[in-house]
């Protein structure tokens, strides 16, 4: 058994640590409520965008002379794959998540001998990724200075895959990320962005006629890339409230463990405390008996 | 009946504003500036730096937009834009710092057409806010 000295040590330590972390889950709870409102807020912008998109692309009866950004480049061939994660660890599962959801969508690709890039955003999601798929890599992107999610940022992540499609590195475009669903459940999403995915809500496209100023492929080449950066950013919020929450519930966690751990160790604490009375006390009386 | 319609101005940060009382708006469309009242036609056009102008009941407000892209339907204007300030709220300064900019990209010599004449938009609307 463990000395009392040792045993009051351990129990201090863990003291010390529960109080990290119930502060950093009160860190997170703060955060958390500011990241959660921005995801909210952004979500009309990137909906409506959708929609404008569904609309005009619907409109579009040639497929052929469709940009590419919509129509993609005809083949199947390279596959690009944008890994949006946290710069910070101790948050529970949350960049495990996204990570273990790309590494199962690389390996599909891997069996239908697709070829595959990678573009990491974030630090954690590289140092996971770069061990199995270091010379996958090509790019990693890091905003460690910027506090807060912001557009500027997205649409640089934007630019860049832009900018590779166009030099036709890559055929098929998907961005990894978490969605936030409440505090306790973030779904890990696999989202097609290049070509875009346009089927999904066909079913409620009326029948509307625009009026097109200028024409429709005008617009759809203007607005396509700021689509891209849209979703980016769209993942990126939904990725900071997502990992606040992921951190929230995580520390909680920790803190509630190191608590049990300290009811723990105070009961044997006593329990040897009084074990040591007890031999004591026998000592004396035996040493008075033999008298 | 009334001839009043409704305005959605969004960034993608927020919901920008958003008005059920407007009777016209006028939009720097790209290809010129268009005014819209109730009962237009379903458009999409993309804008181009420029003044948005929204005669409301409430009040007659003026707005400096970059960029943006305007779905009218259903009697409802939505305008997405990712830069879009008040001019009311804008200072001297940062008016100053904006035209800087502008003045500069129109200035770079690899700027292609389309860009140099949007980076010129911007510059002359600054200009005319002065």
């Amino acid at each position: 058994m463990a000395s009392l000295d040792d045993l009051k040590k351990r129990i201090t330590s863990v003291k010390s640590t529960q109080k990290i972390t119930k502060a950093m889950k009160m860190v997170a709870a703060a955060k958390l409520k500011r990241a959660q409102d921005s995801a909210e807020k952004g979500r009309p912008y990137s909906e409506k965008m959708n929609n404008i998109i569904l609309n005009l692309s619907s409109g579009i009866s040639d497929k052929e002379t469709a940009p590419k950004l919509l129509s993609g480049s005809g083949k199947e061939q390279v596959h690009l794959c944008v890994v949006l994660t946290s710069d910070r660890g101790l948050c529970g599962g949350f960049n495990a998540n996204i990570i273990k959801k790309a590494k199962s969508y690389f390996a599909k690709l891997n069996k239908e001998g697709k070829e595959l890039k990678i573009i990491t955003v974030g630090s954690k999601g590289n140092d996971q990724l770069k061990r199995v798929y270091g010379n996958k890599i090509i790019e990693n992107i890091s905003f460690k200075n910027s506090k807060n999610a912001n557009y500027f940022d997205a649409e640089k992540v934007g630019k860049i895959i832009i900018e590779k499609f166009e030099k036709e590195e890559f055929d098929i475009c998907t961005i990894f990320y978490n969605q936030f669903k409440n505090v306790i459940t973030q779904i890990p999403q696999a989202q097609q962005i290049i070509p875009l995915n346009t089927k999904s809500d066909d079913q409620n496209n009326s029948e509307d006629n625009y009026e097109f100023e200028p024409d429709e492929d005008e617009i759809l080449g203007n607005l396509l890339p700021k689509n891209i950066s849209t979703q980016i950013f769209k993942a990126m919020l939904e990725n900071s409230a997502s990992e606040q929450g992921a951190r929230m519930s995580a520390m909680d966690n920790a803190t509630r463990n190191a608590g049990e751990m300290v009811d723990k160790l105070t009961i044997e604490y006593n329990r040897s405390r009084q074990a040591a009375i007890t031999k004591e006390l026998i000592e004396i009386i035996s040493g008075a008996e033999s008298l | 009946m009334s001839d009043e319609f409704k305005i959605e101005i969004v960034n993608p940060e927020k919901s920008f504003l958003s008005k059920e009382d407007v009777n016209e708006v006028v939009v720097p469309a790209f290809e010129g500036e268009m005014g819209i009242l109730k009962d237009h036609i379903s458009i999409i056009s993309f804008l181009k730096p420029g003044i948005i102008t929204i005669q409301a009941k409430s009040g007659e407000e003026k707005y400096y937009v970059e960029d943006g892209i305007i779905e009218f339907k259903n009697n409802t204007l939505s305008i997405l834009t990712s830069y879009i300030l008040n001019l009311k709220d804008i200072e001297k300064n940062k008016l100053q710092e904006l035209l800087k900019n502008a003045e500069e990209e129109s200035n770079k010599p690899e700027i292609s057409d389309q860009l140099k004449y949007l980076a010129d938009q911007k510059v002359e609307t600054l200009k005319s806010i002065n």
